[in-house]
């Protein structure tokens, strides 16, 4: 494995910020509910994560108190900045300390500059359910812009925000387009993912990662603007949540075939695709014969 | 003749703070459990019908009032009941919550001697599990002390340890509500059959909206499979929402396969009920050449037989809804069974 296939990924912001529980749900199954049980992470969490075969994240879970963090800044500021390929920065909604907060953020991308110029910057507004629903997007955006303009002075012009809260499907989206910036051969998937869907007269097609139920990538873009368009994200939660409870039968989930119409199976060891046809009359053994023929192409 | 007066109700009783309307409001509207905290206070009855096999009321009363005051027309209320559910908060001091069911008790079972006594032992996810026993028994034994000294010792109440964060509380409901079903045993037997003939492991019949079975073959419940058949149901009915035609009614099927064989299928029913059963495919020969077929074959069995359970439901419920065959509070007693059963 080429070293270019390992990953670096930051995960900063200021304690209680909702880090380790944002890491906890994603890659390590906990429901929202769990993640109440997570104590303070002290100095930095480093967890391997196989992604796709053969793509290791290193993440890297900075614990946020303001010891720590001064660390960071000072003694390991290259131990913790070099050969960093994302920052994801994590602000909690309802902090008090606005200024201090964003502060950090700014200390944070001086040092990427200084180590790693090339990192992707995102940015994740952590806790939104705490607001009220027609404040959030006025809040979003505010914050956004606010923040677009500081990391424009350190020369990180493409920052990217999302929204957050463990309670929903938002931290899927967040996450799927993260961790979508680091696939390297997207293009070919989403090749063979049309060719695919053309064969199969599929309505739409979703490619998921087996593990985390991250989305990978999706057949169609434009067309059938008439569906949901969250739903990827919630596919994502209903599917993991449907994972987690056949555990409970000391078994892992395969395929799950709705009116002849939905089929979720497997695709190749750590993917999962979820296609949805547009006519249910097609015999099921048919269907099933053509997603076995699929997953030469996407091993 | 009255619509209302057919319906089974459930009235839900208890002091005030008991978490009532929390329970309402998860079991029958999908709420979060964590987003109950921020109910109001509830000052009005409330009621509400579901329609699942039977048609279903729920009235839930206000934990502040005086059900003696003359003004108040307890006795009309209570003659219509079919289930008196009375929460107790089992993390608060519960004493006088006792003295109050007991005086509710006596007072009901003069008016309509038919009510199903059950008492919702609420709030335990906080407690520890040898606690929660004591608890239980500790309020059991009371229970009994007070209605011994009222001379009432005939009367059966029982006992359900609940939480909104689990799956106790739809358990609960669950026994509350078959209670009221005056089919329940030709549909176990029909369950049971069905499970006999198709290699299945345990079935459950649904009300998809609420999460409650109506109804289970008569092997014991395994609190598990009710919660993976439960969120299986969850499952269909998100993804099916998500790529609905506007058009399309269809009846839901969906079957999942997990990677040690284990098969669970749904099919939706009649009136909103879905059948969802667990199937252990035995295989003979363990190669897994042969699983795949093994299933599928297993498979083409349900389908068939579901096919007929579908039917034999359709015939018990036309039955049912015949009149002068209408549905008592209580079953077996007035009821007659039709004779193609």
């Amino acid at each position: 494995m080429s070293s270019n296939n390992r990953k670096k990924l930051l995960l900063m912001g200021r304690s209680g910020a909702g880090k380790s529980s944002m890491r906890s749900i994603i890659f390590s199954n906990y429901s929202a509910f769990d993640t109440r049980r997570l104590g303070a992470t002290i100095d930095v969490e480093h967890s391997h994560l196989r992604f796709l075969g053969n793509l290791t994240l290193n993440l890297w879970d900075c614990g946020g108190q303001d010891v720590f963090m001064e660390n960071y800044f000072t003694q390991q500021k290259d131990h913790i900045f070099q050969m960093v390929q994302v920052l994801i920065h994590v602000f909690d909604v309802e902090s008090q300390e606005v200024r201090r907060d964003i502060d950090i953020f700014m200390r944070a991308l001086k040092q990427l500059k200084r180590y790693s110029p090339g990192a992707k910057i995102f940015v994740l507004l952590h806790k939104m359910d705490l607001v009220q629903l027609d404040k959030r997007h006025e809040l979003f955006e505010l914050m956004i812009s606010k923040l677009q303009e500081t990391s424009e002075i350190y020369g990180f012009p493409d920052l990217v925000g999302f929204p957050t809260s463990i309670w929903d499907e938002s931290l899927y989206k967040a996450w799927s387009q993260i961790v979508c910036s680091l696939i390297p051969n997207m293009d070919l998937y989403q090749s063979n993912l049309k060719n695919l869907k053309e064969v199969m007269d599929a309505r739409e097609i979703i490619l998921f990662e087996k593990a985390t139920f991250l989305v990978v990538c999706s057949s169609n873009t434009s067309t059938g603007k008439s569906l949901d368009p969250k739903r990827f994200e919630i596919i994502s939660n209903v599917m993991k949540n449907f994972k987690q409870s056949s555990m409970k039968l000391k078994s892992s989930f395969r395929t799950l075939v709705l009116n002849d119409k939905i089929y979720v199976s497997e695709l190749s060891p750590d993917m999962m695709c979820f296609i949805v046809l547009n006519k249910s009359e097609d015999p099921q053994d048919l269907i099933l014969e053509n997603i076995k023929k699929a997953r030469v192409y996407f091993q | 003749m009255n619509e209302l007066d057919s319906k089974a109700t459930i009235l839900l009783m208890g002091l005030r703070r008991g978490g009532k309307s929390s329970i309402c409001k998860v079991v029958f509207h999908n709420m979060q459990p964590l987003d109950t905290l921020y109910l109001e206070s509830t000052t009005n009855p409330t009621s509400e019908h579901f329609s699942t096999l039977i048609d279903l009321g729920v009235m839930e009363l206000p934990g502040q009032l005086n059900y003696f005051e003359p003004s108040y027309e307890s006795e009309a209320l209570f003659k219509n009941v079919g289930a008196l559910v009375y929460v107790i908060d089992a993390q608060d001091e519960y004493l006088n919550a006792l003295t109050n069911l007991a005086m509710i008790i006596e007072y009901a079972y003069k008016v309509n001697t038919k009510i199903n006594f059950e008492v919702l032992i609420h709030k335990v996810d906080s407690l520890s599990e040898d606690f929660k026993l004591d608890t239980q028994r500790d309020i059991m034994q009371r229970t009994g002390d007070e209605l011994f000294d009222l001379g009432l010792e005939g009367v059966q109440v029982s006992f359900h340890l609940t939480s909104i964060f689990d799956h106790s509380i739809y358990e609960a409901f669950s026994r509350i509500v078959q209670k009221l079903i005056s089919e329940l045993p030709f549909l176990e037997n029909m369950l049971d059959n069905l499970v006999q003939h198709s290699k299945m492991e345990k079935c459950f019949l649904f009300d998809i909206n609420s999460k409650i079975y109506v109804a289970t073959d008569s092997s014991p419940v395994d609190i598990r499979t009710y919660e993976v058949c439960a969120e299986f149901v969850d499952v269909t009915i998100d993804l099916q929402n998500l790529y609905k035609d506007q058009n399309e009614d269809r009846q839901m099927k969906s079957v999942s396969i997990l990677g040690n064989g284990v098969v669970i299928y749904l099919r939706q029913m009649i009136r909103s009920l879905a059948l969802v059963a667990l199937i252990r495919p035995t295989n003979s020969s363990t190669s897994p050449a042969n699983y795949d077929t093994s299933i599928e074959s297993c498979l083409t069995v349900m389908d068939y037989n579901i096919d007929i359970f579908k039917k034999g439901l359709e015939m018990v419920w036309a039955h049912a809804k015949v009149p002068g065959t209408e549905m008592d509070h209580r079953p077996q007693e007035h009821y007659k069974p039709a004779t193609t059963f």
